[in-house]
């Protein structure tokens, strides 16, 4: 990592510890009276959206504010890939306003990496989702979770711990990331899913995959459930939704079966009776909300990290 | 009044260097006491080729003018060592009539610059649905005889069957573009481990392989000339090899395959710079299929090395990889890539260039009362000077397409033409546009 | 934390030729038994006092004092940490910095009187931050500061209410706390110049 967040593959472990440890205290900040900081003040950070996700600007907006920082949001009514304006000319409207991070959702693959690669801004660039790619924060406050809940929030805590990550694994930048930064993290991932919504090259990934999930549950120490887009329905890539609730969904039976320290996850959206039943959603197991309220202190983390000293604390390269 | 030129020990295909007169329009013997008077050219270290034809242009006129002009397209095709290219029919508006392959064949003739001979459309708008009037074309001042809806691939088996039977009436030949359309949906690059890394749909192999196979049956059923456009697979180098085997015993159809230079040489690991720079259809491969390939090119299972010369302007480029266009410029650095990933590898002498890039093309493309003639005494002087021994790093700013698009800027490739001669005029001299 | 870009690696106090022993561990002993001594006369008595070490080595000296004030009082002072990096002014002129721990007592420090706590006064600007840094935290009824050493040169107008040794030193000299349980022993050394084309 360098000036830019855009894979999970650009921390070392070190960073990525960093980042926990550095959330880990943020976190704290949410139970104070003044939940602000002065680290960005006079910084601006641009949340550039070009796809619709409430949720994960208003995650990057509350963590730039609480850091001080002034907060542009631009959402980009369509892509270039709908004859908008193009990914070029919004950068350098954004760096004629004199943008130092630039969050960017895009529906492209790689859209971020042209965004810090191509020379059109100087800002550093943080990747909040970019096609079927990469979705680097919400792998570091999914960690940043299992961390809490499963290694005492210590160094190398993820360290041999089991991880299921299972449904649409082929059409999924938060698969891709986590398996990236758990491996990272010393986690030993599985992924599940049917055949037909596994990524060609999948064998070549550092992970184990298997295509059931009953198998896999029972020894995990967590269960990450990933959304299964209505759109894929008629894709083909499995014949109906309640033959998918069936083989890959995880209901209350299926939960009965899981170790007594495992914890549910979900990134969000859910689709409740696709992929994960109310009851699992609903339950103790679940850690579904405080993913939420974790997004905010990573995010936090991820910002300071990059723009609070002379030259981002991660990567240590300039 | 011409000038002649006398160009002194020349190399041909790379053998023992002797003098070669230019005069009329003919190659004439450099001792000829005729070449008094001619413009002498010192050719030491040179090698002269026939000058090149391509079979896979796209001009962009009409329609594009804002990437590529038949006159700018020309120029570049001149400087890469071209006397004739084949202008693909995906224009705007589509050449699959009469009057768009005329008013192409046309605009070539008034460049000068190299003989341009448009390409057919197969079907009418390059929809797929029905047969565009190919008689016509051929029957006009263009003389169309290779059809193609290149950038598309004609699917449907019925139609290719049919466009395959018709074309035989005028010995036509049908260039197909091999992409089994509902496998390739949304195709961002080569499928594999990569695309799957990347997040970018792949464009699996076998999408190109099922349409070759397809259509090598097919025209052997029906016994006519199938041309398969821009072989980017090993599975497909292996297909057109075991087709080859069968119609040679045949005799009564034939298949030919075309290898682009971005295939002989980059491969699919350039997308994980998400530089559309790179984005091409059929995409990039792996090594292994560049391997087979350049095998394939060397034994003659690839006929011949076409460019897909395909000019963007910036702006199609220069923005994310989904949004980009696809293809890359070609025409001016063919000759460099072929020299460096076939010749100085071994795998093909000079003659074995001239063979595929300039006679092999020149006939199927039916040109070859013109085009793709030996460099001898009494053939038309169609040549192109060459010197194997130069070395540069390619500048877009120097090309002389209207766009940039190229993916070997500032690479450093092999070799540089000198001098183009069309019909004994001189398009290029010293490296330069006359 | 691997990789921390602020931890001073712990050592021998005399490592180096040029440091020499200022403060043992007996001096540190009696130094932190009479500040403790000190902020029970000047509070008269441990009522609402918290002590806030600033880290690191803030913390482990606030929680001797603590320790001290308990054995005399038989009441445990709250004891908590301020990590000021935030707050720093020269936040921008290094790369960003890893946080310390922020902790503060479940009773709050609002109406409490707060003893901060840190091993060196020099510049005063750590205190400056920590002032900053509590405001945003909430308000105490009086701040005090307390240190194991004053070396002088201050370019604040901040001043410690309770020190454990005025070290008059130069400019260019060090000043290094080790303390038990981080570091190795206990001590204060002062780093003098480096002989000429000695390593700083």
């Amino acid at each position: 990592m360098k000036r830019h967040l855009l894979s999970a593959a650009d921390l070392s472990r070190d960073d990525a510890e960093l980042v926990l440890s550095t959330a880990a205290e943020l976190r704290e900040l949410a139970d104070r009276p003044i939940k602000k900081l002065p680290a960005l003040r006079g910084r601006t950070v641009v949340n550039l959206f070009f796809e619709d996700s409430t949720r994960t600007r208003i995650s990057f907006e509350a963590a730039a504010k609480r850091l001080s920082a002034d907060v542009i949001n631009f959402a980009a009514k369509g892509s270039s890939l709908s004859k908008g304006e193009s990914l070029k000319d919004t950068a350098l409207t954004l760096e004629a306003m004199g943008a130092d991070a630039v969050v960017v959702r895009h529906g492209a693959s790689g859209a971020p990496h042209r965004l810090a690669n191509s020379g059109w801004v100087r800002s550093s660039v943080v990747n909040a989702g970019d096609g079927t790619h990469e979705h680097p924060t919400q792998a570091l406050l999914d960690a940043f979770t299992m961390w809490r809940h499963l290694g005492e929030s210590k160094p190398g805590g993820l360290e041999g711990r089991k991880v299921a990550i299972v449904g649409d694994v082929l059409h999924s930048r938060v698969a891709r990331s986590n398996a990236l930064l758990l491996q990272t993290l010393g986690a030993d991932v599985t992924l599940v899913a049917p055949p037909t919504l596994l990524p060609v090259g999948v064998e070549t990934w550092p992970v184990e995959v298997s295509y059931d999930l009953d198998a896999v549950i029972p020894k995990a120490d967590a269960v990450m459930m990933l959304r299964v887009q209505a759109e894929r329905m008629n894709g083909g890539f499995f014949p109906t939704a309640r033959e998918y609730s069936r083989r890959y969904g995880l209901d209350g039976r299926r939960m009965a079966t899981l170790q007594d320290h495992t914890i549910v996850m979900h990134p969000g959206p859910m689709v409740r009776g696709m992929e994960i039943t109310a009851d699992v959603a609903d339950s103790d197991r679940s850690v579904i909300v405080e993913q939420v309220t974790n997004g905010v202190a990573v995010r936090m983390a991820v910002l300071y990290l990059l723009l609070g000293g002379s030259t981002p604390a991660v990567g240590g390269e300039e | 009044m011409s000038t002649s030129y006398l160009i002194k020990n020349v190399s041909v295909l790379g053998g023992e260097p002797t003098d070669l007169l230019l005069k009329d329009g003919v190659i004439a013997d450099g001792a000829d006491a005729s070449a008094d008077g001619a413009e002498v050219i010192d050719a030491t270290g040179l090698i002269a080729l026939p000058g090149l034809v391509d079979l896979h242009t796209h001009l962009r006129e009409p329609g594009r003018e804002d990437a590529e002009t038949v006159e700018t397209g020309t120029q570049a095709a001149a400087k890469g060592g071209y006397t004739a290219v084949h202008a693909m029919a995906n224009t705007e508006p589509v050449a699959d009539t009469a009057g768009v392959v005329e008013q192409v064949w046309r605009l070539g003739r008034e460049a000068g610059y190299c003989d341009v001979f448009p390409v057919g459309a197969v079907t009418v708008g390059l929809q797929g649905e029905r047969l565009a009037e190919l008689g016509a074309m051929a029957d006009s001042a263009a003389r169309v005889r290779v059809f193609s809806d290149d950038g598309k691939c004609v699917s449907d088996a019925v139609l290719m069957r049919r466009a395959l039977e018709y074309v035989k009436a005028f010995d036509g030949v049908v260039a197909q573009h091999a992409q089994e359309p509902r496998l390739t949906e949304g195709a961002q690059m080569n499928e594999g481990e990569l695309s799957g890394r990347l997040g970018l749909a792949g464009w699996p192999a076998v999408a190109e392989e099922a349409i070759i196979a397809r259509d090598v049956l097919l025209a052997e059923h029906v016994g006519s000339r199938l041309h398969v456009c821009h072989v980017s697979t090993a599975g497909s180098v292996e297909l057109i090899r075991w087709a080859k085997g069968k119609a040679a015993k045949d005799k009564t159809w034939s298949v030919t395959a075309e290898a682009c230079p971005h295939h002989l040489l980059l491969t699919d690991e350039l997308a994980a710079t998400y530089d559309p720079i790179y984005k091409v259809n059929p995409p990039l491969r792996s090594a292994a299929d560049v391997e087979a390939l350049k095998a394939g090119l060397a034994d003659g299972t690839i006929d011949i090395v076409a460019t897909d010369h395909a000019p963007h302007p910036h702006e199609d480029k220069d923005c994310e990889w989904a949004a980009a266009a696809f293809g890359m410029l070609g025409l001016e650095t063919a000759l460099s890539i072929v020299q460096q990933t076939m010749v100085d590898t071994g795998l093909l002498d000079w003659a074995g260039v001239a063979e595929r890039m300039s006679a092999a093309p020149a006939r199927i493309g039916r040109v070859s009362d013109q085009h793709g003639r030996p460099v001898a005494v009494g053939e038309p002087a169609n040549v192109v000077l060459y010197d194997p021994a130069a070395t540069r790093v390619v500048d877009p700013a120097e090309s002389a397409s209207l766009s940039r698009n190229t993916p070997y800027r500032g690479m450093e490739l092999p070799g540089r033409v000198v001098a183009t001669f069309l019909r004994g005029t001189a398009t290029v001299l010293d490296g330069k546009l006359q | 934390m691997p990789a921390h870009p602020q931890h001073t690696p712990s050592g021998s106090p005399d490592g180096d030729s040029t440091a020499r022993v200022v403060l043992d561990a007996g001096d540190i002993q009696r130094a932190l038994t009479r500040i403790s001594h000190e902020i029970l006369e000047r509070n008269k008595g441990a009522d609402d006092l918290v002590l806030l070490g600033i880290p690191s080595r803030g913390v482990p000296l606030a929680e001797r004092i603590a320790e001290r004030i308990a054995s005399v009082e038989g009441y445990a002072v709250p004891v908590g940490s301020l990590d000021v990096t935030m707050y720093r002014d020269d936040l921008r002129m290094k790369p960003a910095r890893a946080l310390l721990p922020t902790s503060i007592p479940p009773g709050g420090i609002d109406g409490k009187v707060v003893v901060l706590v840190d091993d060196v006064l020099f510049s005063g600007r750590t205190i400056r931050a920590a002032l900053d840094a509590l405001n945003d935290i909430g308000r105490p009824q009086a701040v005090r500061l307390a240190v194991l050493v004053d070396r002088g040169h201050r370019e604040l107008p901040i001043r410690a209410d309770f020190v454990g040794k005025n070290l008059p030193t130069s400019l260019i000299e060090r000043v290094r706390v080790t303390l038990a349980g981080i570091d190795e022993v206990d001590a204060v050394t002062i780093q003098g110049l480096a002989p000429e084309g000695g390593a700083a």
